[in-house]
This record gives C-alpha cells, sequence and structure tokens, in this order.
C-alpha cells in the first residue's frame, strides 16, 4: 500500500467482533513508521477461518493527536501495529 | 487472591501440609481446567509429560535472560546493530529459545524513553522475559499508559522532564517488543555479567530505569 | 480499554499457582498444536463482555476461553465437559484433592 513516512487514518468503522484495531485510535492520522510484513488476519483467524495475508504497519501517532489539549506532551508519540484494511491514506 | 495462609505448618484437611494453590476450596474454573486437561489427553491431544514440560519451560523464563541481551547489546556494538535490526534473530543468536516471536527492541537514549503495553490483552514478550507481573494485565496500566504515560512512570518512580520523549508502544497485532534501557553512568568497565544485574524487568518493559551501580 | 481514565495501578503482585501454570501451558500447547489461534482465545475473551473482568481472575477467563475454542473445534462436547466437572466435584473441596 505505501511506505515508511506516509501519513495514514485509521478507519472509523466500527463492525462487531474481535478487531486488532483498538477503538481509541479510530478516525486518527499517523505516519508509518515502518512496514512489518505480511501476517494472517487476525479477524479471520479468530473465528477458526483460514486466513488471507494482510500487510501489517507499525503507525506512530502524536499525543496531541489522539488527545488534543488533554495530553501530557503534545510531542509524545504511540505506535502501535495496524493492518493495511484499517488504514486509509490521509 | 484473598487470602491469609502464610503459615505453611499447620496441616490441611487432607493431612498433608497446607499449600494455598492445592489446600483452598475447588473453584469453578479450577474445575473446568481439570476437567480440559483430562479430556484432552485422553483423546491423545496432549501428554501430561508435554504439559510439565511446558510449565517447566515456563519456570525457566525470567527477565534474567532479557538482562543478558541487554548487557551483551551496552559491550557489544555489533550485536547491538543486529538486535536493532531483528531482535528476535538476534535473542536467538544467544541462544535463547523464543520460539516464533517476531520482537522488536526500542533503544532509549538521553532524550528518548520508550515504554511498552497492550491495550487489546495482555501480549508480552513472555518468551523472553517470562510471565508478566500482575500490573501489566490490570485494567489500570492497560488504559492509562497511551494516555498519560508520564503520570503512569510517577506511580514507578521515575520522573522524566518533558524534553525526553516518550514513546509509547502497544502491542496491537503480532509484534512483541522489549525495551533496551539506557546504560547508567558510572559504569565503565563493567563486564556483561555486572551489567546485568543492573537491568531490571521493568527497565525493559519502561517502566523504570536501568539502576545505577552502587558507589563503592 | 485504551484511553479510558482509571485509577492508580495495582502494583501487588501474586506467585502463580499451579492451576494458573497449567492453563498457561494448555493454552501455549493447543495453540501449537493447531487447535486454536491466539486470535480466536482472544475473541472468546472479548465476547465474555466487559464485566467478565471485573468478576473472574486473569486465568479463570483464560480457561473458559481455551474451553470455548475447544468445544467449537469439535474437541470434545459440552457434554463431555458438563459430566467431567460433575465427576471432579464429588472428588473432594480442593484442587489438591480433586486430582485424578
Amino acid at each position: 500500500m505505501t511506505s515508511a513516512g506516509t501519513k495514514v487514518r485509521v478507519k472509523t468503522m466500527t463492525p462487531p467482533g474481535h478487531i486488532r484495531a483498538p477503538f481509541y485510535l479510530r478516525g486518527k492520522t499517523g505516519e508509518i513508521e515502518r512496514i512489518l510484513g505480511r501476517f494472517k488476519n487476525p479477524e479471520q483467524l479468530a473465528y477458526g477461518l483460514p486466513a488471507a495475508e494482510k500487510t501489517l504497519y507499525r503507525v506512530r501517532f502524536s499525543m496531541a493527536e489522539l488527545w488534543g489539549d488533554a495530553a501530557e506532551n503534545p510531542t509524545d508519540t504511540l505506535d502501535a501495529e495496524i493492518y493495511d484494511h484499517w488504514l486509509e491514506e490521509a | 487472591m484473598p487470602h491469609d495462609h502464610h503459615d505453611h505448618d499447620h496441616l490441611s484437611p487432607s493431612g498433608h501440609p497446607y499449600r494455598q494453590d492445592n489446600d483452598a476450596p475447588l473453584t469453578y474454573f479450577q474445575r473446568m481446567e481439570i476437567a480440559v486437561r483430562e479430556l484432552l489427553i485422553e483423546k491423545g491431544h496432549l501428554t501430561p509429560a508435554e504439559i510439565a514440560t511446558q510449565i517447566d519451560a515456563m519456570d525457566a523464563r525470567s527477565p534474567a535472560n532479557g538482562a543478558a541481551v541487554v548487557a551483551r547489546a551496552w559491550t557489544d556494538p555489533e550485536f547491538k546493530a543486529r538486535l536493532m535490526d531483528n531482535a528476535g534473530d538476534a535473542t536467538r543468536e544467544m541462544g535463547f529459545d523464543i520460539g516464533p516471536l517476531h520482537l522488536v527492541a526500542v533503544e532509549n537514549t538521553a532524550d528518548t524513553h520508550n515504554m511498552i503495553v497492550c491495550t487489546l490483552c495482555s501480549c508480552y514478550p513472555r518468551n523472553l522475559l517470562g510471565l508478566p507481573p500482575d500490573w501489566y494485565k490490570t485494567r489500570a496500566y492497560r488504559s492509562r499508559a497511551v494516555r498519560e504515560p508520564r503520570a503512569v512512570l510517577r506511580e514507578f518512580g521515575v520522573e522524566l522532564p518533558q524534553t525526553t520523549q516518550i514513546r509509547v508502544h502497544d502491542s496491537t497485532a503480532d509484534m512483541r517488543y522489549i525495551v533496551l534501557p539506557a546504560r547508567p553512568e558510572g559504569t565503565d568497565g563493567m563486564d556483561a555479567a555486572a551489567l546485568a544485574r543492573l537491568v531490571t524487568r521493568d527497565s525493559m518493559i519502561g517502566t523504570g530505569l536501568a539502576l545505577v551501580p552502587e558507589n563503592t | 480499554m485504551g484511553g479510558h481514565s482509571a485509577g492508580p495501578i495495582p502494583m501487588e503482585s501474586h506467585d502463580f499457582a499451579l492451576w494458573e501454570k497449567r492453563v498457561d501451558a494448555l493454552m501455549v500447547l493447543c495453540g501449537a498444536k493447531g487447535l486454536f489461534t491466539v486470535d480466536g482465545l482472544r475473541r472468546a475473551l472479548e465476547d465474555m463482555g466487559e464485566d467478565a473482568f471485573e468478576k473472574y481472575s486473569y486465568y479463570d477467563r483464560w480457561i473458559a476461553a481455551t474451553n470455548q475454542n475447544l468445544v467449537e473445534a469439535g474437541v470434545y462436547s459440552l457434554e463431555e465437559l458438563g459430566q467431567r466437572m460433575e465427576e471432579i466435584a464429588k472428588r473432594g473441596p480442593t484442587y489438591g484433592e480433586a486430582q485424578e
């Protein structure tokens, strides 16, 4: 999909069930920190189904982006692993 | 678990020395564990020996394993480069059996401090450090670490200046993280074995710092 | 739960009991043998609902999730599980005495 440094947004969709994109990151914009490789989609593995491989990214968010004025220090960061089907280019 | 049986002198109803885990009243989920284990064995999926071996392997893993990796990285720049590039392979190179773990090392420096959490469950580099401490699995740590890491660090006795950038890592998927703490001042000339004794479990989770050697 | 407000972090720890280590071992071994995935365990844990986190201990929840996945995988039936748990209750009042 994309390379390190690209700005991406976590999709805001909220389907029920087992999802590895944490709720607090939905709709937030960050930057690809690195590409981690291809991994089986946990959203299919969770239900005992054959799983397609998906690209997994490490995405870096600023605390200001996540928490606004409530951030302790706006330039502190949070990194999380997000699958490509949860990301859109920002 | 709420319990006040600290003395191991008295005897249980069965006449054996009292052991809290064996002699407290049987719970519903303990019965489930016994039933699941027996059914798995009877149906040929597991053997009692496999279970015992797995428990032994788990008991043998401790933060001392991670501390040896950190001390090597502090003393061997080429190893450190390999650790930062692929922490899983570098750890296996030292002989630690970490299974299929995908391990990422993140380095603390003079101006950067890293901290690990798993907000979705309790992901932890258990194959290297052993089982996570109870606090790591609590709602309080998992809720707050991503929002107010500095306040969390203060509860662990770590006060960082605003000029130090904090990087929190949420283990949301397939990676596990280990913090490479900053090597403390006053450790020039110490060998890897002595340095490893300064590396605490919490310093590798990022809720602590490596210990400063006692003045001699 | 990431980002929710919460009180001070409880720092007390406990040594793992034998039954907790066994739950952990069962979970790891069943995963290694392909009977279920860690994602299946997490899904079952989440399906227990938020209040399960308050009501049950860590390994209470993990054995329940392990069992849920094994039933779904057809490793044994609910009837077999239920009968065995009844038998175990009759063996004795403590974990130690309830072993075969």
